[in-house]
């Protein structure tokens, strides 16, 4: 039983880190009906930068090459927002859908001909000790970043909920002509969504990065935060980060419990097949509003 | 004749073929053809049918690139251990396809639109992971199985030349098939769900139907795309031919070819073929050698770059070019 609980606690940490990645795509989505598939090509361009910053090009501290960090990605999605996606505003939703594929293809290339190809290791000195609690071993490396994780999404929630900006981006989530006829700027309000969401790529992209190095593998990742937006409901972001650990531990038990009698690496499809079951079922997910047009 | 109602039409269709007939195999060397040729032609193919699904009826699927796989293996299962002559598994192959790509089409008649992408990326992953851990159907280790040699009718295709006459006479029989069908009634059903689903319904459109129509018709091509690709083009059933970033560039092929076009299958997968010879020349004069990972990086930015180029200035992608020519051809000489 100890050992179910181990692998149980392994996965929700795994989930932490999916539920980052997600975070990108449900903020997006909420503010402008994008769906962002580049969202892990930001990620990865995000890491490489940092590790430009920091060991590359530069020897910056690491709040320094941080602050930078974030900078480029504010750069990026003004780029994103006011070159590409404005003239694609009255556009269907697909064709933006599609156009983001586009920003997904020059991200990793620009990001891996700036940045070189080969994997780098990224090394931002967090303490990789090993607890030992209630008889479950935990990495204190995962704990930071469940607390990051912990700290952004409330730090996102008291932005939503008590900052005019949050309130103005809500508005726009709910109802872009409305919005647009109480006086809000769209464009304005997209551009501060992407620059969130470059902020969420970048933590999410210290942590993938450090776990696994600087690589290209950092913007497939992006696919496994698919099926946790499908569970979660794509709109909500409590839901991304219950549905984060859900599958984080789900596939964790699965390719354990269940791996080895079906000769293993369920890993890569597991989380769709939760995503099917919920799809099935609940089409708007587990805790999303039921706007699902039905077909 | 129906088909091209106006004589440059014609006529540019009737040069193309002498050209594809006649010109390539006397004068393209072996390289060209085999390494630029039969690729562009599969993947026109596989283009066309991802076309069908996303350009006509407006269903997007992001697992095109496993029903390929699925017709590749099933050519493979189907030729080289059960016997059955080439063309018929060439066909075979892709009726497996199909059936295995209506399956995952099935959660198209609750979902739609991001729902519908995610749930075919499903069926990319579930589809790799069962053909590496089925062993009756990978049969090697890794999932890669060797080309059997081919025989029509006790002539052997051996030579590039045969292969190449193989591929181009099931593109243009199937092409023809599919233009047939995407001006007929269904490609007009098709495009009514296409631009509004609902509407479709109330005039008659029978939405399940022609949607599952769309997913046989649309993996029918992927899976002998698929099958043409490792018998005549790789030599090896590979599952690694056919990953995930294949499905996503043949998204991007139909943005920059055109979306609902024929036309813009082959546009779109010619361009994607030659972007990365054409980089090489190009940077070829200034440097010696050009290093593998510049060379693919040069060819995300301008692919990534071509996408929202055209998605911005020309949404249905090169094939309109070509057909903005033909309006004013139409009228010619008069443009009033």
């Amino acid at each position: 039983m100890a050992f179910f609980f181990e692998v149980f606690v392994s996965g929700l940490m795994v989930g932490i880190m999916y539920s980052l990645v997600a975070l990108g795509f449900s903020l997006i989505f909420k503010a402008s009906n994008v769906f962002n598939m580049a969202q892990g090509a930001m990620s990865l361009f995000a890491s490489l930068a940092l590790y430009g910053f920091l060991e590359q090009f530069f020897h910056f501290p690491f709040w320094l090459a941080f602050l930078c960090t974030v900078g480029v990605m504010t750069i990026i999605a003004y780029v994103i927002v006011f070159v590409i996606l404005k003239p694609l505003v009255a556009r269907p939703p697909l064709m933006l859908f599609m156009a983001t594929f586009g920003v997904m293809y020059l991200l990793e290339g620009f990001g891996q001909s700036i940045y070189g190809t080969q994997a780098k290791g990224l090394e931002i000195g967090i303490p990789d000790n090993v607890y030992e609690v209630v008889g479950i071993l935990i990495s204190s490396f995962d704990l930071f970043f469940a607390g990051i994780a912990a700290a952004l999404v409330g730090g996102l929630a008291w932005f939503f909920q008590k900052t005019r900006n949050g309130r103005a981006l809500r508005a726009v989530s709910d109802d872009h002509e409305a919005a647009l006829s109480v006086g809000i700027p769209l464009l304005k309000a997209w551009y501060l969504t992407w620059v969130i969401a470059g902020v969420v790529a970048t933590v999410a992209g210290v942590a993938w990065g450090t776990r696994i190095g600087v690589q290209f593998s950092l913007s497939l990742i992006a696919l496994k935060a698919l099926p946790i937006l499908i569970i979660g409901g794509i709109d909500s972001i409590p839901g991304v980060i219950i549905a984060g650990l859900i599958v984080g531990a789900g596939e964790n038990l699965g390719e354990v419990f269940i791996g080895p009698y079906v000769g293993g690496g369920i890993q890569t499809f597991f989380p769709y097949l939760m995503a099917l079951v919920v799809l099935y079922f609940r089409p708007y997910g587990l805790f999303g509003k039921e706007i699902v047009e039905r077909v | 004749m129906a088909i091209f109602p106006i004589p440059l039409d014609r006529w540019g269709f009737i040069f193309m073929l002498f050209l594809a007939f006649i010109v390539v195999p006397l004068f393209a060397s072996e390289y060209l053809v085999t390494n630029i040729i039969i690729p562009f032609y599969c993947f026109a193919l596989s283009a066309f049918g991802l076309n069908v699904l996303a350009g006509y009826a407006g269903q997007v699927s992001l697992g095109h690139a496993a029903f390929m796989a699925v017709g590749s293996y099933a050519s493979f299962i189907l030729y080289g251990r059960y016997g059955i002559p080439l063309i018929p598994s060439i066909l075979g192959a892709g009726v497996i396809a199909a059936i295995v790509g209506t399956f995952f089409g099935l959660p198209s008649l609750r979902i739609k639109g991001f729902y519908l992408a995610i749930s075919t990326l499903a069926s990319q992953f579930l589809i790799e992971w069962i053909i590496v851990h089925w062993q009756w159907v990978s049969g090697g280790v890794f999932g890669t199985i060797e080309a059997p040699d081919m025989f029509i009718f006790g002539g052997a295709i051996d030579t590039y030349i045969k292969k190449y006459y193989l591929v181009l006479c099931m593109v243009i029989l199937l092409m023809t098939f599919g233009k047939n069908l995407v001006r007929g009634q269904l490609g007009r059903n098709w495009m009514a769900i296409r631009d509004v689903d609902y509407a479709a319904e109330i005039i008659g459109v029978n939405l399940y139907r022609d949607k599952l129509i769309a997913f046989s018709v649309s993996t029918f091509y992927a899976g002998v795309a698929g099958s043409l690709i490792t018998l005549c083009y790789v030599g090896v059933a590979n599952i690694e031919e056919f990953n995930v970033m294949v499905s996503f560039a043949l998204v991007g092929m139909i943005i920059i070819g055109g979306l609902g076009t024929i036309l813009g299958s082959f546009l779109g997968a010619g361009f994607f073929v030659m972007l990365p010879i054409a980089i090489n020349q190009g940077l070829g004069t200034f440097m010696e050698v050009v290093k593998p990972d510049i060379l693919s990086n040069i060819e995300a930015i301008i692919f990534g770059g071509l996408i929202v180029f055209f998605l911005i200035v020309e949404p249905y992608g090169m094939a309109r070019l070509w057909h903005t020519i033909k309006e004013k051809m139409r009228l010619w000489p008069f443009p009033y």
